[in-house]
């Protein structure tokens, strides 16, 4: 009879069986982010240079409005998946990793929250 | 007490000779970092449209200067890449081109279209500008 835990016998022993989730998240905003970016890029060419009131007429657009808002969400989730990979990558130490992967996770979700109130002021302001 | 086994190491970068696949995949990586970085002018020109008029035209004129249209010129540069190199992926993903010669045949894919749209994007702006 064992004695050990199943905690003790996996620990620091590899995948917490928790990688296909990520793995398909991580494609699917990228195929997401396909049309949502080159929209975007062709928008903000035609954009560059443009008066304030173009700007806001542009954002204002229910259309414009709804696809920037998701562009927003898909970007910082697959840009929060590409850098968790990196940390994971080449941060060693188990505590600094930790702590570098939840600020990293906050500051995402506070900068998402930000832009798409940002973007909601422009389309419901005055 | 378990000892964990060594395992097995990647290739030292220091003695590994520089190839067209190992290179993109570090450049794939790279331009992912640095557009992360990118994301927060996004978040500030939406930002300055938010906060008003003077405010955007404060973010315009910042935009506008020569060190800005370079950062923009090489984000541009980094997304067209970590676009088209991520459909590559995609490509790989589902199955498709792992034989060394369609490798290295979408890894040159990627570099001419990446170059043909970026230059095509700047062009075109400055078109509308008037600056051309």
């Amino acid at each position: 009879m064992r004695l050990r835990s199943h905690l003790a016998k996996i620990r620091g022993l590899g995948s917490a069986r928790a990688g296909t989730e990520e793995f398909i998240s991580q494609r699917l905003t990228a195929i997401a982010l396909i049309p949502l970016l080159l929209w975007f890029v062709t928008a903000l060419i035609s954009l560059a240079g443009a008066d304030y009131d173009t700007a806001v007429e542009w954002i204002r657009r229910p259309v414009v409005t709804t696809f920037l808002i998701l562009l927003i969400l898909v970007l910082f989730h697959h840009a929060h998946s590409g850098l968790r990979e990196v940390l994971e990558d080449y941060i060693h130490h188990e505590i600094i990793k930790t702590i570098a992967m939840v600020s990293m996770k906050f500051l995402i979700i506070t900068i998402t929250v930000g832009s798409v109130l940002a973007i909601l002021r422009i389309a419901l302001g005055n | 007490m378990t000892t964990t086994p060594p395992s097995p190491l990647s290739p030292h970068l220091q003695i590994y000779k520089p190839q067209l696949t190992s290179l993109m995949s570090i450049t794939h990586r790279a331009t992912g970092i640095f557009l992360s970085l990118g994301t927060l002018v996004l978040v500030y020109w939406l930002m300055s449209i938010a906060a008003g008029p003077s405010v955007y035209q404060h973010a315009q004129q910042l935009l506008h200067t020569w060190p800005s249209l370079l950062l923009l010129f090489a984000w541009s540069f980094s997304l067209f890449y970590h676009l088209c190199n991520g459909i590559r992926h995609l490509f790989w993903d589902a199955g498709y081109g792992f034989t060394l010669k369609a490798t290295y045949r979408s890894g040159y894919l990627v570099i001419a279209a990446t170059l043909l749209l970026t230059t095509t994007a700047w062009i075109t702006a400055f078109v509308i500008n008037g600056v051309l």
